[in-house]
């Protein structure tokens, strides 16, 4: 076998390990998939009335955001379970066996984007049920929703090198949160990017969460018609996503295996 | 099969490995002795490429654990505190995750795995998760894991820490097997008994130094025999005591006061001890306990190193591994 084909069947051997977990653990897959659902009824019901966005109602332009945002927290989870990892002896096993070098780190983000796709599932019904549409055929819906998962996977890298790197999984809730809340909330996820105002307005125009809002809400066809704000990130959404999964992956994959190679188990 | 020559480690000022040497040959078995914070686990962690030394030479198998550490991985197995089992997976998916990442065909890895928990008595319980196993089931998952792939050198790391009596000699009548079919073995191990049991030969390190070396007897007779351990029942008759067993030791007397304790080194165990209990009674001194004791892993560290291993255990603590392992371990010490 090649060092790729290695790789890649050692990483299945670690994400299948990974989901038996989550299939003999449920209660955490069940407390991940609840935010999901909360945060689109929360957000449609408590501030649906109150933000007005022109051309469409806020429940439907909201989905994408929430889904935005929700994927990117899970993908926190990433650097949860390789702190968690860390700290049991398994990892010395791992790291004693003639496998690759990046199979656990590449096995966990993979497993992660199974429950991501879970929670995007269940926020899709969810939303559906308050009255959200797809107004755009089903390819293009599908590709708003890999964009998503793809965006995530490249975050699920961030966090486990956060999470080879603070040690506990308490410090990674943190951290994670500390990242994640500006990122996914000083961008076009809940509020039209024109109401914010000067400083916060550049970031959010450049933020690629706003990015792939707006990428998933033009794929599921609820811009209504709007013409998204005249700067680059936001005129070609799915280009400048990408751009961004290429350079998060080409930096921090090498800089995770790195640091999985440096640890030792504590 | 396993050697090393002038390995350091150092984990920023403290010296956790400082030049130690090693020699392993094919089908024997190391016992590496030494209290909490010799540098015992390190050692292993080097040798199992978890750990890059800051210096010295290292071999497994022949091959050069630094530049080839890929290579060493085929061809070794880690058993012991250093490494564990999933406990979400059972017994079985342990083994065969672990086979397949031995890049084991699907068919070969299953039947090896179906194959160690039959021979470790684990197959009744090889469908549940191992968080449900005992500590010596864990244990013994665990030894399973590091011989899947049949390797020629097998690191056990403090194989039966925190196991009951019956599950060690389990443990140790498989390690016997495993040496007697051929496999080098590396044992790190707190207890003297142990190292006696499984070991051709010992080396007993201390804050990363090897300070002796040889086959358990060896050891012991550096120690010295056994001796008699007699606690008085009025601290008032120590010195009286004192003197008469100096009279029948063949070495010093040791006086713990507080303790009203008195440990004599003797020759001819029963004869001294009925001479004794003979003497003290025609002086009228009240014992309250008295025995003959032989020499523990201590007591190798009191004459090796003038502090045992209790006290080197308080000092220091490996590589910052909590103090819980270590209170644990000292239980079971004493």
């Amino acid at each position: 076998m090649t060092a790729v084909a290695i790789a890649f069947s050692d990483s299945i051997v670690i994400a299948k390990r990974n989901l038996i977990k989550i299939k003999r653990v449920p209660d955490m897959l069940v407390w991940t998939l609840m935010s999901p659902i909360m945060f689109v009824l929360l957000f449609g019901y408590v501030f649906g009335g109150a933000i007005d966005v022109r051309g469409t109602t806020y429940r439907e332009f909201l989905i994408a955001g929430v889904f935005a945002q929700t994927v990117i927290f899970g993908a926190s989870w990433t650097g949860v379970g390789m702190a968690e990892d860390m700290t049991k002896g398994v990892i010395d096993r791992f790291r004693s066996l003639p496998m690759s070098r990046t199979a656990v780190l590449a096995g966990r983000t993979a497993s992660d984007i199974v429950s991501n796709s879970l929670s995007i599932l269940l926020m899709g019904l969810t939303g559906l049920l308050i009255g959200w549409r797809i107004r755009t055929g089903p390819l293009e819906a599908i590709g708003g929703i890999l964009l998503l998962l793809l965006f995530a996977y490249a975050f699920s890298w961030i966090m486990a090198w956060v999470g080879l790197k603070v040690k506990t999984v308490e410090m990674v809730n943190n951290a994670g949160f500390m990242v994640i809340f500006p990122l996914t909330f000083v961008a076009n996820t809940f509020v039209p990017v024109e109401t914010l105002a000067g400083p916060l307005k550049a970031f959010a125009y450049w933020n690629p969460v706003s990015a792939v809002a707006q990428a998933a809400r033009e794929a599921f066809g609820n811009t209504a018609g709007q013409i998204p704000p005249d700067v680059w990130s936001l005129q070609n959404p799915a280009l400048y996503t990408l751009i961004w999964v290429g350079i998060i992956l080409a930096v921090f994959i090498p800089l995770s295996t790195r640091e999985y190679n440096k640890a030792s188990s504590r | 099969m396993i050697r090393t020559e002038g390995l350091v480690k150092r984990y920023g000022d403290v010296v956790a490995l400082d030049g130690l040497d090693l020699a392993v040959p094919q089908g024997t078995v190391l016992g590496l002795l030494g209290p909490n914070g010799a540098g015992k686990t390190t050692a292993v962690r080097i040798l199992t490429t978890l750990l890059v030394p800051d210096a010295g030479t290292v071999t497994v198998a022949g091959i050069d654990v630094k530049a080839h550490p890929d290579q060493v991985r085929k061809r070794i197995g880690l058993s012991g505190q250093s490494a564990a089992v999933d406990e979400h997976l059972t017994g079985f998916e342990n083994l065969d995750m672990v086979g397949r990442l031995y890049h084991m065909p699907k068919e070969k890895s299953r039947a090896r795995a179906r194959e160690l928990l039959d021979v470790f008595e684990l197959d009744e319980a090889a469908d549940r998760p191992t968080k449900t196993y005992s500590g010596g089931m864990r244990r013994r998952l665990d030894l399973a894991a590091a011989l899947v792939a049949a390797p020629d050198v097998i690191f056990l790391d403090e194989p039966t820490t925190g196991l009951d009596p019956r599950s060690r000699a389990n443990m140790w009548d498989t390690i016997q097997k495993l040496v007697r079919e051929g496999a080098t073995v590396l044992l790190t191990t707190q207890y003297m008994e142990e190292a006696d049991r499984l070991a051709d030969d010992i080396v007993v390190i201390d804050r990363g130094h090897k300070i002796a070396q040889g086959t358990a007897d060896d050891l012991k007779r550096q120690v010295g025999g056994e001796r008699i351990e007699t606690v008085l029942a009025d601290a008032a008759d120590l010195a009286p005591a004192q003197t008469i067993l100096a009279g029948l030791s063949v070495g010093e007397v040791q006086v713990d006061d507080q303790a009203r304790r008195l440990i004599a080194p003797v020759s001819g165990n029963v004869d001294s001890l009925r001479n004794v209990l003979q003497r003290l009674a025609d002086a009228n001194i009240q014992v309250a306990d008295i025995g003959v004791r032989r020499p523990t892993l201590d007591d190798v560290f009191l004459s090796l190193t003038g502090h045992s291993a209790d006290e080197v255990a308080e000092d220091e603590s490996e590589d910052g591994k909590g103090p819980k392992r270590q209170s644990r371990e000292k239980e079971v010490v004493r």
